[in-house]
């Protein structure tokens, strides 16, 4: 039996709370590096925490670029991205000045931050969501009572199309993103008790 | 809307939970794991688990208890206890934690805070300060080892350092605070926020959800952290693991 969703392991944060999350909702997944494991799921998830030129340098050291960008572009292979594996998803990244896939007409900016007293940065902790264009991953979610956020960066889209959902930090800024098989949250489902826990049960189900 | 986060924090003694009064008198509480599985039915935002003894015996946290809590919680939660090096940290953060806790090390090895955040990056790295007076002295400072230790640091210094280190976090602990219930010290609070542009987490007295509020709207805490309040109820301090509501929560700040 081949796993259903492949977790991506590129040596960028911790894999084991997303597989803890599908075992949990009854999913079978596997964290894997490995070309066939990959090609064998029906979904894939890029999970991640850390820097984005470091997540793209991992990526490529363990051969996983190029792979995943035709998994995704020429296979259609449904593909969430999850905090620094949704930035990846954007054209490009000032952390560290490094090109991302570019499935997104987006750049991924710091937070310019007015007020620094009541603004940190980076943001971490629970912030809610507004729904900017309905979205499967988003069905029967109390959006209100938020995600769990950690980054100090967030991504940019050109095209207001892809964004479709927005969370506030001192101003707006898109925290999920989608464009046909390819859907991205800033936020962590797997952290997000029970919404996160539908939102991953929605993708996982689409 | 963004809310700040509420983040019980349970201290480890012989892998049992403990409670301190000024860091003295630890009280035996419970067992860690089940306190877990109530905070999950809470939907506690974060919890923090720290090993006070850890660094005094020279060792690090038990990596057996953080792969059980990883196992167990909802949530994110970080570790700290004993990190002395990027090794520990892999290790704590491979068994499932999503952050580490720094505090002995950051005082005595400060440029370890820039390793660690240049390898795993900030966000994952938090800096813990106990400060305290010095004994018949006006100063705060920031000590170790269960507040035994002092520094050459003031609160205030040592957070600007560990921002500029790359420090993702500071918990900003009062050791005279710690245990009463009787509100945080929000004047240290608001003097450390006041200082940087990383999230500050208010740890050390905390009683009521008044004092929570406080800590947020007087001094600019990003976030606020509580022992007893979490694991006690009552005058008499029953044991009983608690947590406030979403509800309360949500209206809480506003």
């Amino acid at each position: 039996m081949h796993a259903e969703v492949a977790i991506i392991d590129y040596s960028m944060g911790n894999l084991g709370s997303v597989k803890k999350k599908l075992d949990h909702i009854g999913v079978s997944s596997v964290i894997t590096s490995n070309h066939e494991q990959i090609k064998n799921s029906k979904k894939i998830i890029l999970p991640g925490v850390g820097h984005f030129a470091n997540g793209v340098k991992m990526l490529k050291e363990k051969n996983l670029w190029d792979f995943i960008k035709q998994e995704v572009e020429q296979n259609n292979k449904p593909i969430l991205g999850i905090c620094l594996g949704m930035q990846l998803m954007a054209k490009h990244s000032e952390e560290g000045n490094e090109h991302g896939f570019g499935w997104f007409d987006a750049e991924v900016i710091k937070f310019n931050i007015k007020d620094k007293l009541k603004y940190k940065v980076p943001h971490i902790g629970w912030n809610s969501v507004e729904i900017k264009k309905q979205d499967k991953i988003f069905e029967n979610i109390a959006m209100e009572s938020g995600f769990y956020f950690v980054h100090a960066y967030h991504i940019v889209c050109n095209n207001k199309n892809d964004v479709i959902g927005e969370s506030n930090y001192e101003y707006d800024f898109a925290c999920a993103v989608r464009k046909n098989n390819i859907v991205g949250v800033q936020f962590h489902p797997e952290k997000s008790h029970e919404e996160g826990e539908k939102l991953l049960i929605n993708f996982c189900n689409s | 809307m963004f809310r700040p986060r509420v983040i019980p924090v349970l201290l480890l003694k012989n892998n049992g939970l403990a409670k301190s009064v000024n860091f003295k008198d630890h009280r035996y509480i419970g067992d860690p794991i089940n306190a877990v599985k109530l905070f999950n039915n809470f939907k506690a935002d974060e919890l923090v688990f720290l090993d006070i003894y850890a660094s005094k015996e020279k060792r690090l946290v038990s990596l057996d208890f953080v792969k059980k809590v990883g196992e167990e919680a909802n949530m994110p939660f970080a570790v700290g206890g004993g990190i002395t090096s990027l090794n520990d940290i892999k290790a704590v953060l491979n068994a499932g934690a999503e952050k580490v806790v720094i505090n002995a090390s950051a005082v005595q090895n400060p440029s370890f805070i820039k390793e660690a955040a240049n390898t795993f990056g900030s966000s994952t790295i938090a800096v813990c300060m106990d400060v305290k007076k010095k004994f018949l002295s006006k100063e705060k400072k920031v000590f170790t080892i269960n507040g035994s230790k002092a520094s050459v640091f003031s609160p205030v210094d040592f957070a600007k350092k560990m921002e500029e280190l790359g420090a993702g976090e500071i918990i900003v602990q009062s050791v005279e605070k710690d245990g009463t219930m009787s509100g945080y010290d929000l004047e240290l609070i608001k003097q450390v926020s006041g200082a940087v542009t990383i999230p500050v987490v208010a740890l050390g007295g905390a009683g009521t959800l008044a004092h929570l509020k406080q800590a947020v709207i007087e001094s600019n805490a990003s976030a606020v952290a509580a022992g007893s309040m979490f694991v006690y109820h009552g005058p008499r301090r029953a044991v009983l693991v608690n947590y406030p509501s979403r509800q309360e929560l949500n209206t809480l700040f506003s």
